[in-house]
């Protein structure tokens, strides 16, 4: 008899907990995935939005740019977080789906490269240094410092990078070798970060890269590698990844900007637009907080006028990531 | 006949091969014991100057200080109970038809194989399916149905096998004297064998328990989200469990989301020693009201 009365008691349990999902449908989300670099941010504005709209749930995933693209154009989800512009097999999948988007600048990152704190002999590298290092005809040599510069130690250089899913990856060897996805594939590579700070922090002629953040975290085991792109016309390097250089365009090839896309269907609800209001009118100490460069404030007025006049499409011509666009370049871009 | 001393040396080297393997023994032993606890010491380290009521009824934010892992942990538990309560019947009423009802044949045989193939599976794959099946054909969404259900499918192998193991414990003898009595196969499986292998079964619960509670990747890939800052209200809500919010925190550059990490850990173990806990006391209580007896 107990033994039966347990059972309903479990059976009406259930029961309740289904009759309650029928509540749960009603309720306004906002669903939004994507980049895990973007992430933070979004996590930050989410935060912040939550406190001033309460009735309005906002939730973030993280699948990683091209992933969040995958949910995006399928209608899944009503924001995707992109560490680089969308490409144009994405723009199809879009178009198939009969899903238009706004597309948003919401703060520049800067990709470090990055040696141990030890290393004391490396003061700068040139873009084609960097090239001969990770190119994919450099596969299976093996590569001294001395290589590279002639006074530099006589040790191979070990190399630390990002696995070949993430929107780092991707940016960094279109921005380096010239291609995206072209790399040398004999190094250490890690989906975590963490990872590749800790295995450059343990070797003292390591070389790696990564988003700033990571190295602002861990200076006191990892040293910043200057910068130089050899073009003048950028400004005199080489430069840190420093958030004035970033700014001002000098930390070239390797500051990008991190987007939002907004799926113009998700546009016609009120609780989607506020948010995504609040997101740029917001992101600039937003950004800065979790260790981003904000964009300046012209930047977040033009993107607030292109979503009120709703201006649909990509402003990069679905090329995918496009690296050494300044600031200007973008504001001008975003203007017209 | 040999003399005593040709006899003492043989006996002397075989009671030292006893001892060396002893040892050998006792090393495996507290091999793996050391790397447990070194990793448990590490763990309660970093993690438990960061436990406290707050950090159990917060939400998730960016300051780590802030952070808690009311919506993890909510959304564990949820997602843990619904798949135990979708796997088991389903796992032993496969595992009743296999080893009662079955007879031997091709058929039995191929679905023995795919049974033990799929619980060798990555679950990442379970993920992938979850995604096809239940997010978008069954149009579930990204919910906590959904993950439970992707879950379920994951763990099924584990019940079926466990269960099948412990009706086979169950001596044929007490079959054979129920049938003998007139007793239907359903009847004998009801009254008789079920509550003798009862406690076997449980023990594939628990197990199901910390496989379906540990699981991060095929969740992530059903679309469970990482920053979630309600609770679920219904079985179709979205989710987050606590794995996903560890692998989240694990990478982030912060060191303070790192220690959160680690109390995070802690408290998973917690919650899953206690589900299991639950689980043994179940099946402590069986074996003493059936308890195994010589027939």
């Amino acid at each position: 008899m107990s033994k039966r009365s347990g059972w309903m008691v479990l059976l009406g349990a259930m029961f309740l907990f289904l009759m309650a999902s029928g509540v749960g449908a009603q309720e306004k989300i906002i669903q939004i995935d994507g980049s895990s670099t973007v992430y933070p941010i979004t996590e930050a504005v989410a935060e912040e939005f939550q406190s001033v709209y309460p009735d309005v749930k906002v939730m973030v995933g993280i699948s990683g740019t091209g992933g969040g693209f995958k949910k995006f154009s399928r209608g899944e989800t009503d924001i995707n977080d992109a560490s680089r512009p969308i490409k144009s097999s994405e723009i199809e999948a879009c178009k198939g789906n009969n899903i238009d988007f706004v597309e948003l600048p919401v703060a520049y990152d800067a990709l470090a490269v990055v040696v141990n704190n030890q290393n004391n002999w490396v003061d700068y590298l040139t873009v084609s240094e960097l090239k001969k290092i990770w190119e994919p005809e450099a596969q299976g040599k093996s590569f001294t410092w001395a290589d590279l510069r002639a006074g530099w130690p006589k040790e191979k250089i070990n190399l630390f990078g990002p696995g070949v899913d993430s929107g780092t990856f991707e940016y960094f060897t279109e921005a380096v070798v010239g291609e995206a996805g072209k790399s040398r594939g004999d190094y250490i590579a890690s989906e975590d970060d963490n990872v590749l700070v800790q295995g450059i922090a343990q070797d003292k002629y390591a070389l790696g890269y990564f988003g700033v953040a990571y190295y602002l975290e861990n200076q006191d085991t990892l040293k910043a590698v200057l910068i130089d792109n050899e073009k003048d016309e950028d400004g005199k390097g080489p430069f840190a990844p420093t958030p004035e250089n970033v700014l001002q365009g000098t930390y070239q090839p390797l500051a990008r900007p991190l987007f939002i896309y907004v799926s113009a269907k998700s546009l016609a609800r009120e609780e989607v637009q506020k948010f995504v209001t609040f997101y740029l009118e917001n992101a600039r100490s937003l950004a800065q907080e979790v260790g981003y460069v904000p964009l300046p404030e012209r930047a977040y007025e033009l993107a607030l006028e292109r979503l009120k006049a709703r201006k649909t499409g990509s402003i990069f011509g679905g090329k995918g990531a496009t690296p050494g666009v300044s600031i200007e370049e973008l504001l001008e871009r975003e203007a017209n | 006949m040999k003399k005593t001393s040709q006899m003492v040396a043989p006996i002397f080297r075989r009671y030292w091969r006893e001892r060396i393997f002893l040892a050998l023994a006792l090393v495996a032993l507290f091999l793996s014991l050391a790397a447990l606890f070194t990793l448990l010491i590490d763990i309660a380290f970093d993690g438990v100057p960061r436990l406290n009521w707050q950090f159990l009824r917060n939400f998730p934010s960016r300051h780590p200080e802030k952070a808690g892992i009311f919506s993890a942990f909510v959304g564990s538990i949820y997602v843990t109970l619904i798949t135990v309560l979708v796997a088991v019947p389903i796992g032993v009423g496969a595992g009743v038809y296999l080893e009662e009802y079955a007879t031997r044949n091709w058929l039995s045989s191929v679905i023995e194989l795919s049974i033990s193939t799929l619980g060798g599976v990555p679950s990442i794959i379970y993920g992938i399916l979850g995604l096809e099946l239940f997010v978008r054909t069954m149009r579930l969404g990204r919910s906590l149905l959904a993950g439970a259900l992707t879950l379920a499918l994951l763990v099924l192998p584990i019940v079926i096998i466990s269960t099948r193991e412990s009706i086979r414990a169950v001596p044929p003898s007490l079959r054979e004297a129920a049938f003998s009595l007139g007793a239907t196969r359903w009847q004998v499986t009801k009254d008789h064998v079920l509550p003798l292998a009862f406690p076997g079964i449980l023990t594939g619960v628990i197990l199901t328990i910390s496989r379906a509670i540990g699981e991060a990747a095929p969740l992530i890939m059903v679309g469970a989200l990482t920053f979630v800052a309600f609770l679920p209200r219904g079985i179709l809500d979205p989710f987050t469990t606590l794995p996903i919010q560890i692998f989240n925190w694990v990478s982030r550059p912060q060191k303070a989301f790192h220690a959160n990490a680690a109390a995070a850990i802690i408290v998973l173990l917690a919650v899953t020693i206690s589900l299991n806990s639950l689980s043994i006391v179940l099946r402590n209580y069986y074996r003493k009201r059936f308890p195994p007896r010589a027939f």
